[in-house]
């Protein structure tokens, strides 16, 4: 057969195989915002969860994912921040640093699932902390470690080697090239990588399982030692676990979850392409 | 003065490199506990008794524990979502990297990235509203939440991570190959398929792996469209249950400390050294690419 049909062919196929993930993406998107949106009122934002959960609001359910993402991640953050810190700028290419950067790499690859069973072994029952908010912000927060690492490390080294050069060179130390000179100029990366952080604490739904998860319970907490509910696990009580709930519900949480995560990334995607921009190297 | 600072560099230095391990101790600490729950079970049941019995019900009297159903449903989840997600994820790839233009480039990588933002839970839901009466009424079945059902959301859920990273194999490939086939008369295609598939293969090969562990660990998404049947699995269109499914589905009645917890944390331990498994040879795999 003739290359160029055989080509033509090819290419048509490769365009087809992205044209289906983008339609899908499209109309999964598409479908959640036109049947979730009539849901979402003033009253659905702000009510708790009335009868059984068909009907009222999620109010205790955004309010408990809230917390729970902010507490990941002021447990994640300094520790993402400071291991990036010493793979970019201290660790030397050594068998250590090897091992740490597998250990990233697997820490990020542990299913969802096992990070909820090492929760509840470590924090609800080992702990003693039960299954309350602290213990399901330190599980989320280990789960997160290794994208904060990732994105923090690709930010600080991007900053280029000459900067940090003129820097040691008029007599700063180590320690002050880095606080005024390289994360300066890594903030953008690293913003970036926290809000997406972010997001995938939000959406999460098995490591908050056994840790902090409440099926029911239309309250706001009171301490990091409360249960909360938490918006992915209310979507999925109210769709698998509590017969006759209104689609219209469903959509509505559905839509509000999404809406939550997709606006973080949207955050993020923004900050890189406003950063990228303005790179002055 | 100058005492003070050196001071403040050692402790500071030292304090980054705490940071720094701290990876290396979550992985530790993660194995040892489940190890430390998991363990127990096997004063019970034997290992292979475990892995390779046939049935799984753990509340009867004395409770059977054998999970060969449930890593056999795993497997036919995952096998399914790799045949739908391999294909279709590879030649996206390919297309971003090789075919499309910059703007059309653009969109592909955002809406990519997009899918990858969809928590779990509500492409569970999707599915659930979508995908599984339609695989009720195409293949006249008394239930939609099959194995196939499964694979085919799974194979979303793979897709991204196989995009990206077979995508920067791609890229990290010498401009002069290509240029060389092409230079040789090859057409574009040729060059493709026959040069730059061939050079980029370790690192895609990592990237359908990590695709795969992806689809192993996923747990929300499955479990609300499998069907939840712990039995051995003899078609793709009947209900299957996967090991993650198991664990987060019983382990709200397990009680701490019972036979049952034992076990859900032992198939945690199967999880963890089937991820371990995947992500070192992945690793590898990349590390090959780079030299």
């Amino acid at each position: 057969m003739n290359p160029y049909r055989t080509q033509k062919i090819a290419f048509s196929f490769l365009f087809l195989a992205n044209l289906l993930i983008l339609v899908l993406v499209g109309v999964i998107v598409a479908v959640i915002v036109q049947k979730g949106l009539p849901a979402i009122t003033w009253q659905f934002l702000t009510d708790v969860p009335r009868q059984g959960m068909r009907a009222g609001g999620i109010l205790p359910a955004l309010v408990g994912t809230l917390y729970l993402v902010a507490g990941a991640i002021v447990f994640a953050l300094p520790i993402g921040l400071f291991a990036a810190i010493y793979l970019s700028e201290y660790a030397k290419d050594s068998l250590l640093t090897r091992l740490i950067k597998l250990a990233i790499v697997n820490l990020a690859g542990v299913p969802s699932v096992v990070y909820g069973l090492f929760g509840l072994a470590l924090f609800v029952v080992f702990f003693k902390f039960g299954a309350s908010i602290l213990s399901g912000s330190l599980t989320l927060g280990i789960m997160i470690l290794p994208l904060i690492i990732t994105a923090s490390r690709e930010a600080l080294e991007s900053v280029p080697q000459s900067f940090r050069e003129v820097s040691l060179s008029l007599g700063a130390s180590k320690w002050q090239t880095i606080q005024h000179i390289v994360l300066p100029n890594a903030i953008p990366g690293i913003l970036t990588g926290t809000i997406l952080g972010l997001g995938r604490a939000a959406g999460e739904t098995a490591p908050i399982l056994f840790t902090v998860a409440a099926f029911y319970l239309p309250q706001l907490p009171g301490s990091i030692f409360d249960q909360v509910m938490a918006l992915p696990y209310h979507l999925y009580v109210i769709s698998t676990q509590v017969p006759n709930v209104d689609e219209k519900t469903r959509y509505g949480t559905a839509l509000v979850l999404l809406a939550l995560v997709l606006s973080m990334n949207l955050v993020a995607i923004v900050i890189r392409y406003k950063f990228r921009m303005k790179k002055k190297w | 003065m100058t005492t003070m600072r050196a001071v403040k560099e050692f402790v500071i230095e030292k304090l980054v490199l705490l940071c720094g391990l701290a990876s290396i101790f979550f992985v530790v600490l993660i194995f040892l506990f489940l190890l430390k729950e998991g363990f127990a079970v096997f004063k019970t049941v034997n290992p292979f008794a475990f892995l390779f019995g046939k049935s799984w019900y753990p509340i009867s009297d004395p409770p059977q524990l054998g999970i060969l159903p449930l890593i056999l449903g795993s497997l036919i989840v995952t096998a399914g979502a790799a045949i739908i997600s391999i294909p279709i994820g590879v030649g996206c790839a390919i297309y971003i990297a090789e075919i499309a233009p910059r703007r059309i480039k653009e969109v592909l990588k955002a809406g990519i990235e997009l899918l990858a933002a969809i928590p779990s839970v509500v492409l569970g839901f999707i599915g659930m509203v979508t995908l599984v009466p339609l695989v009720k009424t195409v293949f006249h079945l008394p239930t939609g939440l099959t194995a196939l059902s499964g694979s085919i959301m799974l194979a979303f859920m793979a897709m991204p991570t196989i995009v990206s990273i077979a995508e920067d194999a791609l890229y990290s490939i010498p401009k002069t190959y290509k240029e060389g086939a092409l230079a040789m008369g090859a057409t574009h295609w040729q060059a493709i398929w026959r040069v730059m598939l061939r050079a980029a293969s370790s690192g895609i090969l990592a990237a359908i792996m990590l695709g795969i562990g992806r689809v192993i660990g996923e747990t929300m998404a499955v479990m609300m469209i499998t069907g939840n049947a712990a039995v051995i699995p003899h078609s793709f269109v009947a209900p299957v249950r996967t090991l993650t499914a198991t664990i987060a589905a019983e382990m709200g009645e397990a009680v701490v400390g019972s036979e049952h917890y034992f076990a859900l944390f032992a198939i945690g331990i199967v999880l963890f050294v089937i991820s371990f498994g995947v992500n070192v040879t992945a690793d590898l795999f990349l590390h090959k690419r780079q030299q």
